[in-house]
């Protein structure tokens, strides 16, 4: 009786550590944060999640401008909800999820604003090609972790992600909107 | 009682009857297409018409309501019993079938914006589950609506080739029967 009440002990304290050690300060809680993409198709808006990303958001609220992030999102990921759109956007023509399995973001400058508001700019890598991106976010504590919050558009044409033979029924923006949670002891 | 349907009774029947049956051939062709834009394109011209007929239903109906139709001519109980639940029948899948199919679209997550203009509210949310349950109810009710419409024509060409009375006839002739 004694032992077993030991080993779960024991067990619990390592869950605990194991917890704490995952959730390092600054990993992105990847069950607790959403990036979608709303494209328009004969003006119809749809919305597709990216269902694995991860990355590190760096923040600290008495100095933001020493933030940084690094956020990598798993392309071939997208979730139309239907297999055979999902199958057909990891084609060469679409995100070419073979040869680019992976997009990123990396930031370079972050420009505090008002409290709870900064400016990020950094590059954004899809498909080979990079541009820079400056992202208007908001950010709020939830519990132990920081939220953060912010939407762009991007072209299309930029990244090379569809043929243009697709342009007379798919706008060129997409818009992305995210919802990030980074833990935060 | 009128002995001859309306000009506009006459124009819903037929522009409803022929949007019906578009929309079934490009729901039939759709569903096999390999994705392509054209079949993105096909897919919203079937919404659109499924919108338009529903809208249709309802000022068909306003127009039956407040402009009585002719009598059935005269024939036995029960083809004119059948012939009351056939009409019912149809009345209910033009009100359903676009219903369920705007169901499906807005669950499989694609809001309908009629004619690329006119966003139309959600009915329901992105839900999978019930996506696949619209589809079902969907694609029966254009099993049934196509088998009704297929009786009901086949009930006109009866009357007309076989009974050799009017009731084709007043469905077609624009100005009232003698």
């Amino acid at each position: 009786m004694e032992n077993l009440a030991v080993r779960w002990i024991a067990v619990s304290v390592f869950v605990a550590f194991a917890t704490v050690a995952l959730a390092a300060d600054g990993n992105l809680v990847l069950i607790k944060s959403t990036l979608i993409a709303t494209f328009k198709q004969e003006n119809v808006p749809v919305d597709a999640s990216f269902k694995k990303f991860g990355g590190t958001i760096i923040y600290d609220a008495e100095k933001p401008a020493a933030s940084s992030a690094m956020i990598t999102v798993d392309l071939s990921s997208f979730d139309i909800g239907d297999a055979a759109y999902n199958a057909e956007v990891r084609k060469p023509a679409w995100f070419d999820s073979a040869h680019f399995p992976q997009g990123m973001f990396c930031s370079t400058a972050i420009k505090p604003g008002a409290a709870g508001h900064f400016e990020a700019t950094g590059t954004l890598s899809i498909k080979g090609k990079t541009q820079v991106l400056s992202v208007p976010i908001t950010v709020q504590r939830i519990g132990n972790a920081d939220a953060f919050d912010g939407s762009f558009d991007l072209s299309r044409k930029i990244f090379g992600i569809g043929d243009p033979l697709w342009d007379d029924v798919l706008d060129d923006k997409v818009h992305v909107r995210f919802h990030l949670l980074s833990a935060k002891s | 009682m009128p002995q001859h349907y309306t000009r506009t009774a006459i124009a819903l029947h037929w522009a409803i009857a022929a949007l019906v049956i578009t929309a079934f051939a490009m729901g039939w062709t759709m569903t096999g297409m390999a994705i392509s834009p054209l079949k993105l394109k096909v897919f919203s011209w079937h919404k659109w018409l499924g919108v338009t007929v529903l809208a249709l239903f309802f000022i068909r109906g306003l127009w039956r309501l407040t402009h009585a139709p002719p009598p059935l001519l005269p024939m036995p109980a029960w083809q004119r019993l059948t012939a009351h639940a056939l009409h019912g029948l149809l009345y209910v899948l033009l009100l359903t079938q676009p219903l369920t199919g705007w169901l499906y679209s807005n669950a499989a997550g694609y809001p309908i914006v009629y004619l690329k203009l006119i966003p139309l509210p959600n009915l329901v949310g992105k839900d999978k589950a019930l996506a696949d349950t619209f589809e079902k109810l969907h694609g029966t009710g254009a099993v049934i609506l196509a088998i009704a419409i297929g009786l009901h024509l086949l009930a006109a060409l009866k009357h007309h080739l076989i009974d050799r009375d009017d009731t084709l006839r007043r469905m077609l002739r624009w100005r009232p029967v003698a």
